[in-house]
């Protein structure tokens, strides 16, 4: 795969004052002047699950994924930065075959492809797809210690679960009473007041439309257990204004600025897992200025990683942005696989590289959930000796 | 009385006045009904159980018509406690509340008597009484049967015979010589006389037969109270073409705000003249009536998205901030409004956006005026707590005019309407006739006044709501 580093800015955007609500608190994001030449739609398939044909049509061979694909994204976009409008075709709905719905890639164009930028996308399944398909097809030599299915199928079947935004308690009510900001084309979702989610759609219409659709979407078990562990997130207050500053009205003013000031200084404060982080980035697709990339922070058991997808405008500007963070189990499996991968599948300097021996290494790819790529012998002797 | 238990006393007595003006047991934005409804009860429990000659006199401080019914049904139930001087006052304080009550709230009140199975001789005595003293009681017998005959029954009201058995046969009886009730028989059996009949109960009917609405919209529209015409403008529009003539001057301030703000933004763009004009006679009328005059009046006004209200009560608080605008721009010397989102017509405000209540009071305070009159359900969330904090450094350092901050929402979690933190007094607010008397409950609410005073006025609205004098409104 072509990633290439990438940073994760907000440009742009500017983030407003967090509402608080139960477990959850909403930071928004706001732009003044959004151009209008990118816009999104959303487009319901309902509750039956999809195929995904990743590098086919979904009834021919190739590889395939089967999912809950709640919504999609339709992205219409100008290059001469006139107004973007959706086409006739907003209605149609993904051709479907008894209750399975099959979609043909995760980004398709979609409309004559003269008229140009306008293509369909499966939210987060891009982000996720890249996930999946870190190292899929596992070892490149037959090393002793990985099973003939893994040689022959790579790490086929590969799965990962999440949690639908339904299933978050009580993030349905902090939606419903969030009050959107007429300027806002996004917000990051906070549990407990750690980050879990970023969402930034190109148009504060679009994002009113959208604005439900975080429930469609899902998110980390770290996330759900945050929900029901915390239900009231921690009061936060501004330093209240202090009297012997105030001699005027316009005294008064400039305090409530200041105030306004630290909640912007708080904001920044919780967006910073995502905002201005080292990304690799993976290009996907271009449509005239516009640039649909997937991205993954650094995968490391002890920070905090979100993988997620974005446009962006060739000047930098953030069009859209839709992250996932991942759970715990999630980030120590991308772990061991790169580290396995970085080392060319060799596991003696996989194992030296993460500074533990060839048996605990065995264990902790059993542990998190891999043990079926490893050899079924060496995986009894590990086994057998703890 | 010791002043740490008057001062408990006091603040009791306040959150439960606060409360019942502002809560109606319906669901809110940020609460559902079941909530709203548990906090009250709890409340009248606790305010009935420790300070009971109180609680009754609550009937005549103007507190919306649910909390007056919820009274009513709570003294009846609890009469053996009350010594024979409070029974006395209790029964005309109850027999007045019951007169100036909306019949559907009273017809209501003794069925939920029937649920609750209070059955002492003192409730028999009342509904009894209500039913005799009635102006119509045909009439009550047509439009509210199934209530009725649950009160009938269940506190042995005598009747007579043929209101009797139409409460029991109905339509099922051979003929009435009352004519209403022959009316409804007929009304089962021939299209005509369907329209003879209240609306209410001719509408069953009508949908009963599938009469076509657009015929029956049209045939009954000579029998449409005033509040019925309002509510079917809508209905009426679609199903006639021409929505039914309405006559502002029966309709009160707060309802014709609901009204205007029903209306799409275009349309009201359309009207405004009109709609303005209505608004503006009714809070003529509304500050006459209320014999209140105001200084130099600022108005803050929330109109930030969670002013849509519920389910239940479409755009309330902002149907309510829109009524006390228009009545103080009548009650006061000099105006001005400030929305949290500025707007250059206040017909046209929709709810929209969070809530910044604290730019808008900066700009109230520095327009220079006597009082500042917050309306708002309280949730300040761009920044949270920043309006209490400016009025708190405004009165402290820069002799601020006093703020007090009205409230449409009965928050159930904390028993009273959210405030906006100790600076600003915070009393709930149902409707915009009771404003003047709200800002004297401020008072109270700050802490201006002894607990004896509040009793003194307390006593000296019970006897002029018992004599019908004015100050009861």
């Amino acid at each position: 795969m072509t990633y290439h580093p990438a940073t994760l800015s907000f440009e742009g955007l500017a983030l407003g004052v967090p509402q608080a609500m139960g477990a959850f608190r909403l930071v928004p994001l706001l732009r003044e002047g959004a151009p209008g030449d990118l816009r999104i739609a959303p487009r319901h398939y309902g509750r039956a699950p999809a195929v995904v044909g990743v590098d086919s049509r979904p009834l021919e061979p190739g590889i395939k994924y089967v999912s809950y694909v709640p919504h999609g994204l339709v992205v219409a976009s100008t290059s001469d930065g006139s107004e973007a409008a959706f086409g006739a075709k907003l209605g149609r709905e993904a051709g479907s075959c008894r209750g399975v719905n099959l979609l043909h890639r995760m980004v398709k164009g979609e409309g004559s492809s003269a008229a140009g930028g306008q293509f369909r996308m499966l939210p987060l399944h891009l982000a996720l797809e890249g996930f999946l398909a870190l190292h899929f097809g596992g070892p490149d030599v037959l090393w002793g210690e990985y099973s003939r299915h893994a040689a022959r199928f790579g790490l086929s079947p590969r799965s990962e679960r999440g949690v639908s935004g339904h299933g978050l308690d009580g993030f349905d009510e902090a939606l419903r009473v969030f009050e959107i900001a007429p300027s806002q084309v996004g917000s990051i979702v906070l549990v407990a007041d750690a980050l879990a989610a970023a969402f930034v759609v190109s148009h504060p219409d679009d994002y009113r439309r959208l604005h439900r659709s975080l429930l469609e979407d899902f998110y980390g078990e770290l996330i759900y257990r945050y929900a029901i562990l915390h239900p009231e997130t921690a009061r936060a207050e501004a330093e209240p204004i202090d009297g012997a500053r105030v001699a005027s009205l316009d005294d008064l003013r400039a305090e409530l600025a200041r105030a306004r000031r630290q909640w912007a200084d708080f904001a920044a404060l919780a967006a910073g897992g995502l905002a201005g982080r080292e990304v690799r980035a993976e290009r996907v697709r271009e449509a005239g200025p516009f640039r649909l990339e997937r991205f993954s922070t650094k995968l490391h058991p002890d920070e905090e990683c979100h993988i997620g997808e974005r446009i962006v405008r060739a000047d930098g500007a953030l069009e859209y942005l839709k992250s996932y963070r991942l759970s715990a189990a999630q980030v120590r499996r991308g772990f061991l696989l790169e580290a396995l991968a970085a080392s060319g599948w060799r596991f003696d300097e996989a194992a030296e590289r993460l500074g533990s021996t060839r048996d605990e290494l065995a264990r902790r790819l059993q542990n998190a959930g891999l043990g079926y790529i490893l050899a079924p012998g060496l995986l009894a002797s590990v086994l057998r000796k703890s | 009385m010791s002043s740490a238990s008057e001062r408990v006393a006091r603040e009791d007595l306040v959150t439960f006045l606060n409360a019942c003006h502002a809560c109606t047991g319906q669901r809110e934005f940020y609460e559902a009904g079941a909530e709203q409804r548990l906090g009250i009860e709890f409340l009248h429990e606790y305010v009935l159980g420790n300070y009971r000659s109180l609680y009754a006199r609550a009937l005549a401080c103007g507190v919306n018509h649910f909390n007056q019914a919820l009274i009513v049904a709570n003294l009846l139930a609890t009469g053996r406690r009350a010594t024979p001087e409070q029974r006395r006052e209790e029964g005309r304080l109850i027999a007045r509340a019951l007169e100036r009550l909306p019949t559907q709230r009273a017809m209501h009140l003794f069925e939920e008597l029937a649920r609750r199975r209070v059955n002492n001789r003192r409730a028999r005595a009342v509904v009894r009484d209500y039913l005799a003293r009635a102006r119509d009681p045909d009439f009550l017998a047509v439009k509210y049967r199934r209530s009725m005959r649950r009160a009938v029954s269940h506190a042995h009201a005598p009747l007579p015979a043929e209101r009797a058995s139409f409460l029991r046969y109905g339509a099922r009886a051979r003929a009435y010589k009352a004519e209403l009730f022959e009316t409804f028989r007929r009304a089962h059996y021939a299209r005509d006389a369907l329209y003879e009949l209240p609306f209410s109960v001719a509408e069953g009917l009508a949908h009963k037969f599938g009469v076509p609405r657009e015929v029956f919209l049209r045939r009954i529209e000579p029998r449409l109270t005033a509040g019925e015409r309002l509510r079917l403008q809508g209905a009426s529009a679609e199903a006639l073409g021409r929505a039914y003539a309405i006559d502002p001057r029966s309709l009160p301030l707060t309802k014709l705000a609901s009204y205007a703000l029903s209306l799409p933004p275009g349309e009201r763009q359309k009207r405004a003249a009109e709609l303005d004009a209505w608004l503006a006679a009714a809070a003529k009328r509304a500050a006459r009536r209320a014999g209140a005059s105001f200084g130099r009046v600022a108005c803050v006004l929330d109109r930030s998205y969670s002013s849509s209200g519920s389910s239940d009560k479409r755009k309330r608080p902002l149907a309510l901030a829109l009524a006390v605008s228009r009545f103080l721009r009548e009650a006061s010397s000099a105006y001005a409004a400030f929305w949290t989102a500025q707007t250059d017509d206040e017909l046209c405000v929709t709810p929209l956006g969070a809530t910044d209540l604290a730019t808008p009071l900066l700009d109230a305070l520095a327009w220079g005026p006597e009082l500042v009159v917050v309306v708002s359900d309280g949730y300040e969330n761009d920044p949270p707590g920043a309006a209490g904090d400016v009025v708190r450094v405004a009165r402290e350092k820069l002799g601020a005019p006093p703020v007090v901050h009205l409230n449409p929402v009965f928050e159930a979690r904390s028993f009273a309407p959210r405030g906006l933190g100790a600076a600003v007094p915070t009393v709930g607010v149902r409707d915009v006739d009771e404003v003047p008397m709200l800002l004297t409950l401020c008072l109270f609410a700050s802490g201006g006044a002894s607990l004896a005073e509040l009793e003194r006025h307390f006593e000296a609205r019970a006897r002029a709501f018992l004599e019908g004098g004015r100050a009861a409104d």
